[in-house]
């Protein structure tokens, strides 16, 4: 009777985890049919011949290599400005007693409760006063600051006792070589988990572009989606391709470090 | 060791500016993030404020107009089509995600085979970004040439238009969503039900109580800051929701699908009408605040009993 209620429980997951699939795997073999194959009706599940065409007027006429280093540049540049900014603020926050120092922190926090969708308008106006309209700058920087972050980077230092701080000090050790030499290097575990969520935070990115950039040279691939596909005659074989070719990053991401996925989602899901 | 001796023989000024250098170094440190909260954070909210105050295209100089844009909010009827439209998402969407993310939860919290393959396929979806996860859904229901169409053909059902009629448009902006949303919901769920003591189940199976009483008197009540963390979150997020429509049906059958966000956004940007969109924005950010605080209160009311 149990293992009857059991192996009724596996089939039935079998077929939900197949239709949760089913949507990625679709466009999958979609991407590799040529135009003939794509329009057919019916529809045929598997290639009737495998071609890479797709993905080759993707990248030659549709520009998609420019929009995936302009994805790369700002999903790189920004990570690391992120973790270089915010474990310095956590650091400082964690373990300085100075003037203001809590009003920073709650200040800091209390930027949570203001979500971009609210201020794209006024944003848009401060990133033109700057210089930074369709400039990938300006999809850089800004995001490169989360409260997220610094909290999560402070509360992991508080940890470390104060002593492996003074004993620095007391071998003559300056301020920046104990946070680059001691507290980088301690920090690795949550700068990790920071590391991945950024990545994939400014991947999957498509309010920042939306607001900075209008030059279709400077689009990331989620602008250049979003535009392809609110197109009257949609080229459906190559949007296909860009997205089976954009997936892939994140998607290795999580394979490769997924234990630190879950980790960071029950830690910063838990912050709200 | 060479360090230590050296430090001890360093004269007095040398110790000073040690001092100094540790009394400013912290606000070195916090400053770059500082900054750019400020003039990304900080400075826009206070402009959008001032905005809301105003008659302003972005070109010719303010003009202040007093609580006019706000008078003119609350009698836009199309502001308050979109925002019961995205009222009506949130209603539909927040408990589908919640049961269905539960129940997956559920299950895959006992021992099973291939528990770990099976929450990473429900995870997946929350991976990929809200465009194409809208690109995605677009191409299974084409009106022409998806395949939903084809296996509803199978199973004899006449062809839907999915994507040009409102109802089914919204149905298939609700199915995406919770695609793409609930592996997300499911983890937190997760943690939320390995945080009850599994003493209490052993207890209650002792006493002969079934499994769903288990389920009512036990499961639900202690998770129930996990379950106001789920609600509150997604129903944020919900309001929030602007890039899959995008992708998905681009706002349309005519408004059918533009919800808030994407309807300030077409005022200030598309209209140019800056001081009217940042009211709107106000009035969005006052609900949302107003969410967020209620759900603090809660979670901590969830976490006293």
């Amino acid at each position: 009777m149990k293992s009857r209620n059991q192996l009724l429980l596996f089939i039935i997951l079998i077929v939900l985890a197949l239709l949760f699939m089913f949507p990625v795997i679709w466009v999958v073999l979609s991407s590799f049919k040529d135009k003939t194959d794509l329009y057919q009706w019916p529809p045929s599940v598997l290639p009737s011949h495998f071609t890479l065409e797709n993905f080759a007027t993707a990248f030659n006429k549709g520009n998609f290599g420019i929009y995936f280093m302009n994805s790369i540049f700002v999903t790189v540049t920004s990570t690391v400005l992120l973790l270089l900014f915010n474990s310095m603020a956590g650091f400082a926050l964690a373990k300085y007693k100075f003037k203001g120092d809590n009003l920073i922190l709650v200040g800091f926090i209390s930027t949570l409760m203001i979500p971009l969708e609210v201020i794209m308008i006024p944003i848009f106006k401060v990133i033109s006063t700057l210089g930074l309209f369709n400039s990938l700058w300006g999809l850089i920087i800004p995001p490169a600051a989360t409260p997220t972050g610094v909290f999560l980077i402070r509360q992991y230092l508080l940890s470390i006792p104060d002593e492996l701080l003074e004993a620095a000090r007391m071998d003559g050790a300056g301020e920046w070589k104990i946070y680059w030499k001691i507290i980088v290097p301690m920090a690795k575990p949550v700068l990790s988990v920071l590391a991945i969520f950024s990545f994939m935070w400014r991947w999957d990115d498509f309010l920042w572009p939306l607001i900075v950039i209008t030059d279709p040279k400077k689009y990331t691939i989620q602008l250049a989606l979003s535009n392809f596909i609110g197109e009257y005659n949609v080229d459906w074989g190559s949007l296909l391709a860009m997205s089976v070719v954009t997936m892939v990053p994140v998607l290795a991401v999580f394979l490769v470090f997924q234990r630190y996925f879950v980790q960071g989602m029950v830690t910063s899901g838990m912050k709200g | 060791m060479e360090g230590t001796v050296k430090a001890g023989r360093k004269p007095s000024s040398e110790m000073t500016t040690g001092k100094w250098k540790r009394a400013v170094a912290p606000y070195l440190f916090v400053l770059p993030n500082l900054l750019i909260f400020t003039v990304f954070i900080v400075v826009p909210a206070i402009f959008g404020l001032l905005y809301s105050f105003a008659k302003y295209d972005g070109l010719n100089p303010m003009k202040f107009i007093g609580l006019r844009n706000y008078t003119k909010v609350f009698t836009t009827p199309d502001f308050w089509s979109a925002f019961g439209k995205s009222v009506e998402y949130v209603v539909i969407s927040v408990p589908l995600i919640y049961v269905c993310s539960l129940a997956i939860a559920l299950i895959l919290s006992r021992e099973l085979a291939g528990k770990g393959f099976f929450r990473s396929v429900f995870y997946w979806p929350t991976l990929i970004s809200y465009i194409i996860v809208g690109l995605t859904w677009k191409w299974i229901f084409s009106d022409s040439f998806g395949i939903m169409n084809y296996l509803l053909g199978l199973a004899g059902i006449e062809p839907v238009q999915w994507l040009t009629d409102p109802f089914h448009a919204k149905m298939t902006i609700i199915v995406a969503t919770v695609w793409s949303r609930l592996g997300f919901y499911m983890v937190i769920f997760i943690a939320g039900l390995q945080a009850i003591p599994q003493d209490y189940y052993e207890a209650a199976t002792l006493d002969g109580a079934s499994k769903a009483r288990s389920f009512w008197s036990i499961t639900l009540p202690l998770l129930k800051p996990t379950s106001v963390l789920v609600v509150m979150l997604s129903v944020i997020e919900a309001f929030k929701a602007y890039p899959l429509m995008k992708a998905l049906t681009g706002g349309g059958p005519g408004k059918e699908t533009t919800y808030v966000v994407q309807y300030i956004y077409q005022i200030g940007f598309d209209k140019q009408d800056l001081g009217l969109a940042s009211a709107m924005s106000v009035v969005l950010l006052v609900i949302i605040a107003g969410l967020s605080v209620i759900q603090l209160k809660l979670t901590k009311g969830g976490g006293a009993s």
